[in-house]
Formats: C-alpha cells, sequence, structure tokens
C-alpha cells in the first residue's frame, strides 16, 4: 500500500541529488528484489493493465526460415520507382546545401507532424530513405501519396504497418519535393 | 355493415382512380414521365450542369444546390450563426455578425444576385440581403464563404434589395418600411408625410468587391418592394416597386390597397452620382457596421462608420419618376434588353408591362399627372406598353429566357405562366404545388439567360413530401422550359424559405472554386505554422493554445496548467494541404461551438472551464481511419493552482 508513494519519495531525491544516487539506487534495487518476491501482490500495483500476448513464431530465428518477414519500412528496393509524376532523378554525388535547406524548411513545416528526424512517429523516419528507396519512389509518394497507397505494393504494406495513418498529400510542388530529397541525403 | 363499408372503399377507390386519370391527361403520360426522370437523372460520379443559390429566408443563410438534380451541396452561413462550421462562434467570424445594434446571430436572407459584367453573370461574388437588421452580403463564388457585411443604415426591412447593376457598379438596396430619418421619439400615427423611404447604393470596387455606401436617395414614405436594374439601353436606371402609397401605418392589409394605382419609382441613378461626385448630397450622422473577412488573415474586423451622404431626389431635376402601376406591385422585373419593365400587380390579375422608350418620350415631353411630393408621376397610359392578360390571380414575379418569352409566377392561384415579350400573348401555364413565391431562371434576370430550366419555389408544402409535423420544409419545382410547353420533371425539398435565387452554368464557378488554402498564404495572428511552433502562453486568465492538426492528431494534444476561470482560446491551424480534408475541434463544455477548419486555414474556438478535471477534445470530420483517434486532454485544475503550463505529444 504505501510502496507508491515511497517510490516517488526516492525518485525525487534522486533528482535532487546526485551523490546520493548510487546508494539510492541500492536501496531501489533492493526493495525490487523484495517486490519480486512478492509475487502476485506486485502485479496489482502496476498501473494500467497488459495483456499477455503468445510468442509468435517469427520471434523463434531457429524455427522458421528468413521469409517475407522483414517489415516494409525496412524492406530494401532499390528498383521500384514507385508511381507518379517522377521518372528519373539524377542525383549529384555533392549535396547540394542550398536545396537541402530549403528542403529542410519545407520538411519543418509540411512534414514534420507526421514524420519526425531518427524516430518512428507517425509515418517512418527519414533518416537513410535513399539506402532502402530509389529517390523516385520518395518523390513519388510525397507527390502522389492517393495512388501510391492504392497501388505500390511497398507503400500499401506501409500504410498496413503505420497503422492505415494515410501518408497526407501536401500539395507540395516536384521542386519541393526535390528539396525534401535532397534535404534527407543530409540526414 | 362490413359489406357496405367495402362498398363505399370501392366506390371511393373509383373515384380517386377517375379523379387522378383526369389530372394525367392535362399531364404528360407514362412515356414523358419516364423521360422526366431521364432529365433530371444525373448519375453516380457525374455533376450537375448548374448552380442555384436559394435564399433560405429565416434561416438567415444560403443554400447551394445543383440543377437539374435539385441536390444540395451546401450551406452557407451569411447572417447567423452556423454551428457547422463554428461561423458567427469562431472568434474570426463574430465580427462579421457586429452591427449597430450590437452581435445580432440571425437574419432574414432574401434576394440573392450573382455579379456581372456587360450585364451578363461574371461569377466573381453573389450579394445578398439581411431583411431584418438591413444588411448587405458578399459572398465569393471562389471559397464560398462571407466575405463582407454592410450594415445599411436608415432603412427597415431591407427588401428591395440586394439586386446589382449590370457592371456590378452597385449592389442597391431599398427599405421596405419607411421611417424617420433620422430615427427619432415621434407619434406613430404622424407617419404621413414624415417617414422617409431610404434608397442606398453600395459601390462594389471592381478588383477585391470592397462595399462602400455611397448615398442614400430619401423618397416619400412608401414601402419600397422590390427592385431591377436597367440593363443595356435602359442601364443607369433602377426601378423600385412600391405600395403603400397611402402612407398607412396601421392594418396595412386594408388601408395600403386603398388607391388603384401605386408606382414604380424609375431612379436615373447615374444623374444621381454625378450630382453626389460634384459635392451635391447633405452629410448625416450615421451609425453602421461594416464587416470584411479576410482570406489570408482567416479573421472578419468590424469597424463602425459614422456618416452617410443622403440626397433629396427633388433637388436633382430628371432623377426621379413614379410610373402608375395597378394593385400594389409587388416583383419588379426588367426584359433581357432593358426596354420592358414589368410590374406584377399582386393584387391583380393582370400584369402591367411599361416601356422604357415610351418612359423616355413621356419624360421629354414632359406629360404629367401631378406629383407626388415634387416627384413627377407620368401618365399610365403614356407608359404602358401593354398588359398581359393571364386568367391568373396574384402575379408576383417574372424572369425571362433567351427566346423572347417571360415566366411569371402566381401565388393566389399556384401557377407559373409563360408568355411571348411584345405580343404580351399567354403560351402556357403549369400549376406549382402549392403557392409559389419567386422563380428563376440561371440569368433570367441579366442580358443573358440561360433558358433551360425554370425552378418554381413554393410557400406551400403540404402533401408533396411525407409529413414531418406541422413544420415542413418548402418545396421547389423544376420545370424544363426549352420547348413551347413547360414540363415539370422534379420536386426538391428546400431549407427555411427561400426568397428568390440566383443560378448559373457549372463551368462559370467550377474551375475557380479554391480547393485549399495554402498555408504558405496563412496570416492569421495566432497561426502554428510549423509543428514546432505548438505551444501554449499564458496571459492574465488568457490561455493561447497554439494547436496544429493532421491526420489523425492535434499537436500539442495533452495539455496542464489550465486552471478553473481561465478564458482558453483554442487556436487551430489544420496543416492539411489536400483538398477535402478539414479537421474539426470540440471540447467538453464548449459554449460556442465545435469548429470546422479548412486546410490551411487557422480557426480559434474560446473555452471557458468551469469545472476541475481531465476533459477530453476531439476531432469532429471523420479524417481518416485514425479519426477516432485523434483525440486529447486537458487538465484542469483550481482556480487558485500552481500548476506550470505544460503541453506534449507523444510523450
Amino acid at each position: 500500500m504505501f510502496l507508491l508513494p515511497y517510490h516517488s519519495y526516492f525518485w525525487a531525491i534522486i533528482n535532487k541529488n546526485k551523490r546520493m544516487k548510487q546508494l539510492i539506487k541500492n536501496i531501489v534495487f533492493l526493495l525490487a528484489l523484495l517486490l519480486i518476491g512478492c509475487g502476485e501482490k506486485e502485479e496489482k500495483k502496476k498501473e494500467g493493465f497488459s495483456v499477455t500476448r503468445q510468442k509468435t513464431e517469427t520471434e523463434k530465428p531457429a524455427s522458421t526460415p528468413a521469409t517475407e518477414v522483414t517489415k516494409a519500412s525496412e524492406r530494401i528496393d532499390l528498383t521500384n520507382k514507385g508511381l507518379g509524376p517522377v521518372t528519373s532523378v539524377t542525383l549529384n554525388p555533392e549535396i547540394d546545401q542550398a536545396m537541402a535547406s530549403t528542403g529542410k524548411e519545407v520538411y519543418d513545416k509540411m512534414c514534420l507532424a507526421c514524420h519526425r528526424i531518427g524516430k518512428k512517429f507517425i509515418g517512418p523516419a527519414p533518416n537513410g530513405i535513399l539506402e532502402r528507396r530509389t529517390p523516385e519512389w520518395v518523390m513519388n509518394m510525397i507527390l502522389n501519396p492517393e495512388q501510391m497507397v492504392k497501388e505500390d505494393p511497398l507503400a500499401k504494406d506501409l500504410l498496413v504497418e503505420f497503422n492505415g495513418s494515410p501518408m497526407a498529400n501536401q500539395g507540395l510542388t516536384e521542386e519541393q519535393a526535390r528539396a525534401v530529397l535532397e534535404y534527407f541525403r543530409t540526414l | 355493415m362490413k359489406n357496405l363499408n367495402y362498398l363505399i372503399c370501392i366506390l371511393f377507390g373509383l373515384g380517386i382512380t377517375f379523379s387522378s386519370c383526369n389530372n394525367q391527361s392535362q399531364k404528360s403520360n407514362g412515356a414523358l414521365s419516364s423521360s422526366a426522370a431521364e432529365k433530371v437523372y444525373v448519375a453516380p460520379g457525374e455533376q450537375d450542369e448548374f448552380y442555384a443559390f436559394l435564399s433560405g429566408g429565416y434561416s438567415g443563410n444560403l443554400t447551394v444546390y445543383g440543377l437539374p438534380s435539385g441536390r444540395l451541396f451546401k450551406e452557407i452561413p451569411v447572417f447567423s450563426q452556423f454551428p457547422t462550421s463554428g461561423y458567427g462562434y469562431s472568434e474570426e467570424t463574430k465580427p462579421m455578425l457586429n452591427t449597430s445594434f450590437g452581435f445580432i446571430p440571425w437574419d432574414d436572407l432574401h434576394h440573392p444576385d450573382i455579379s456581372q459584367t456587360n450585364g451578363e453573370l461574371d461569377g466573381r461574388w453573389i450579394f445578398v440581403n439581411g431583411n431584418n437588421t438591413p444588411r448587405i452580403a458578399r459572398v465569393s463564388l471562389s471559397t464560398f464563404e462571407t466575405e463582407e457585411i454592410i450594415e445599411v443604415p436608415n432603412s427597415a426591412g431591407n427588401h428591395s434589395s440586394s439586386f446589382i447593376t449590370e457592371n456590378t457598379e452597385y449592389v442597391v438596396a431599398g427599405t421596405r418600411f419607411s421611417v424617420p430619418v433620422p430615427q427619432r421619439d415621434m407619434p406613430i400615427n404622424e407617419y404621413k408625410g414624415n417617414f422617409k423611404g431610404a434608397l442606398s447604393f453600395i459601390s462594389v470596387a471592381p478588383d477585391n468587391g470592397r462595399l462602400n455606401l455611397e448615398f442614400q436617395v430619401l423618397m416619400p414614405g412608401f414601402n419600397y418592394d422590390l427592385s431591377h436594374p436597367g440593363r443595356g439601353k435602359s442601364h443607369g436606371w433602377f426601378f423600385f416597386t412600391t405600395y403603400n402609397t397611402e402612407e398607412a401605418s396601421s392594418l396595412l392589409e386594408v388601408n395600403a390597397s386603398q388607391n388603384d394605382k401605386d408606382f414604380i419609382a424609375a431612379v436615373n441613378w447615374k444623374k444621381i452620382e454625378e450630382y453626389v461626385k460634384n459635392g451635391g448630397g447633405t452629410k448625416m450622422p450615421a451609425d453602421y457596421a461594416h464587416n470584411v473577412y479576410d482570406e489570408e488573415t482567416h479573421t472578419g474586423t468590424s469597424t463602425m462608420k459614422k456618416e452617410v451622404i443622403t440626397v433629396d431626389p427633388t433637388q436633382v431635376p430628371g432623377s426621379l419618376y413614379f410610373l402608375p402601376t395597378p394593385k400594389s406591385p409587388h416583383g419588379c422585373d426588367v426584359d433581357p434588353t432593358g426596354q420592358y419593365i414589368i410590374g406584377n400587380g399582386k393584387l391583380s390579375a393582370d400584369l402591367t408591362v411599361h416601356s422604357f422608350d415610351k418612359m423616355l418620350a413621356a419624360i421629354e415631353g414632359e406629360k404629367f399627372d401631378g406629383d407626388a411630393y415634387g416627384i413627377p408621376i407620368l401618365k399610365f397610359e403614356d407608359v404602358l406598353a401593354g398588359t398581359v392578360k393571364s386568367g391568373g390571380l396574384g402575379p408576383l414575379h417574372t424572369e425571362f429566357d433567351d427566346k423572347g418569352n417571360a415566366y411569371t409566377t402566381f401565388f393566389i392561384s399556384s401557377e407559373v405562366v409563360k408568355w411571348k415579350v411584345g405580343t404580351w400573348e399567354v403560351i402556357d401555364r403549369k400549376p406549382t404545388y402549392y403557392s409559389v413565391g419567386h422563380l428563376m431562371i440561371p440569368g433570367g434576370n441579366s442580358r443573358k439567360p440561360f433558358g433551360k430550366y425554370v425552378v418554381a419555389m413554393n410557400k406551400i408544402t403540404k402533401d408533396r413530401y411525407l409529413p414531418t409535423g406541422p413544420e415542413m420544409e418548402h418545396s421547389a419545382q423544376l420545370y424544363d422550359i426549352s420547348g413551347e410547353k413547360m414540363e415539370l420533371l422534379l420536386d426538391f425539398p428546400t431549407h427555411g424559405e427561400p426568397h428568390y435565387a440566383a443560378g448559373c452554368p457549372a463551368e462559370l464557378l467550377a474551375s475557380n472554386s479554391k480547393k485549399i488554402y495554402r498555408l504558405d498564404d496563412n496570416k492569421h495572428k495566432y497561426a502554428t505554422i510549423g509543428v514546432d511552433d505548438a505551444r501554449v502562453e499564458r496571459n492574465g486568465n488568457e490561455v493561447h493554445v497554439y494547436m496544429s492538426t493532421i491526420r489523425s492528431h492535434f499537436t500539442p494534444d495533452n495539455i496542464e496548467g489550465v486552471k478553473v476561470g481561465d478564458k482558453v482560446y483554442f487556436h487551430i491551424t489544420n496543416h492539411e494541404q489536400d483538398f477535402d480534408v478539414p479537421h474539426g475541434f470540440s471540447i467538453i463544455g464548449q459554449g460556442t461551438s465545435e469548429i470546422l477548419v479548412m486546410p490551411g486555414q487557422t480557426k480559434t474556438s474560446l473555452w471557458e472551464p468551469k469545472k476541475v478535471g481531465v476533459w477530453p477534445f476531439y476531432c469532429t470530420d471523420f479524417c481518416s481511419a485514425l479519426h477516432q483517434e485523434m483525440q486529447g486532454y486537458v487538465r484542469v485544475s483550481p482556480a487558485n493552482s500552481n500548476i506550470d503550463l505544460s503541453w506534449s505529444l507523444g510523450e
């Protein structure tokens, strides 16, 4: 009953006093051991609830061969150009920094609400996207998402992987989409 | 006994069969009926041929329909609060309903008129009048939103409005009720000779449509019922029907029907315009609101105007004449050539048609039949072009096709009568269901009508639809007028009470219709342009939430530090840039209404939390498969709490 207040008390001290940190950690560790010892009682103290899921087959690496289990976002396809207005993009070896900074401006305004740098948010993070997708595919996904999520196999799977959250058509011009692509190269 | 009942039933049934047979023989036969269905059938995925803008009357708003299908596309809020979009509830649109009487959340919207160039519809704006607290509004036909409302001082029952001149130089607003000008405390029974009727000429800036009340013509104290502009040869003149030339202030039903003839007032506005330009007229103190909505700031502002120029028409020779017109004329309509002015004497069986040429000749010859308050009255016979002996009862309004025909509604005899302009012969008549008021042919009061359909707007519905209790929506009827005889094609219900309508070919508007507001152009003071700008700020007990939306989340969606007694302004910017993806915002206990925010737009809803707790908000517009996930919480603490403001998303 009184364990929770205790916990918060300890944590407050930890935050205030770094020197005490190790000592407290030890105490917490001991308490944690005690809690584990409590068994069933500990379960009730947890906030919310959790559902015990059956482990899926794929999580046993030995039992199944590596068939189609790679997430769409992690799949690598450097030939598919997607569907849309962009059929060919040439990337110069040198990144065009001016274009990339324009791209960042556009991205921050039009894309950031769903795509965060370095972490999955509503949609996938754009980091390293050109290691997995062709530049044409990326631009078509920006410029023509409605058709892409209906007809492009990769985009279709992405829609499922990301919970059915649609890729919004933000009305970028082709030039803006190209700039965003350049920005992605800097990430 | 039972058998007798059966017998009666059978006889009764036969009676109905026979009587309906009689009706059928007058109408079209079965084969034609099926062709009527084809004529109004717009297949799924296909689009209508015409836009029709029907006034909503006491709904205060304007409705947009498609013809020939009769499908309702939109209700445009103009003079009334509209929770569907938040119009008149959002902070940005509240100023649109400001008047010299304060915030007036309702009006009686009457007569839509589409802007014209050279007498032809140009599809830039549509003008409508608020009848009750006199106002004129301009609605954009690219955004289909109300952009401007100007109050009309010295007016009361703004009914002979809002008709435009043939190059949209002016939108004209005439008063129905005459009143003391300026308003003052005086006995009602001293009306006669003391009240005035103001006819207001409001200029429309050609580039952006901005309205300005240029001058008011102060007329004798009659009722000014309806009006239409001259066109073509009569451009520069404006015609108003009058009734109550008796100047009665009580029991008008009897007392305003004493004179055999009232007048159509012919106003030479070009003469008066020139007079005012040369410094004529009297500046009079006035008090009226001018409300403008800016598309880039997505915000309306209201300013109070303090002065108006009034003109005594007797001081401007040649500016005003009275054309005697029988029996309290209602509608005042001008044919596409501008030659004929039709007075629909509502207590008469006949229509009176005046000739513009004859009017000019009579003025030239100074053939006057006396005067009224110094205004010359022309001789009836000298200006009369002809009389349409229709045999109907209670003519109200006339519209025109592009083949030299006119179509007049008869309220009492419930019919539309087609007649030939020039010969005045009746060509056809068709019943309406029931008691028709206005009618509309797209472009039917311009130089270039599109004479394919006429819409009759009826005042009484009765048995046309499944009953819905004592109150029924009014019914409209669509007729095909492409042939010699009119053919009834369709009934469709209308919202509120349509008083007049305006229509135009779909292609005039469809390609200019705005799909989104560009986020780049958003200059709203409280816009959240980048998602990183999303934040919450406190200023005393005002809390400003800069919030953005995209499918399907709010940024931020968890807010703490709000207190009971705060005024919380949710400034919602919709970051979508795709057609038809609005997001809504609603929060428990919202004392205003939800707001519906269009892509690229910012709208603000004020929330005044009254109870401590954790209160949810959500998106009201089903925006994606994850719409039900589009929600958030605001923690409301006691007024004396010292919890700091904080906000987050996904943490």
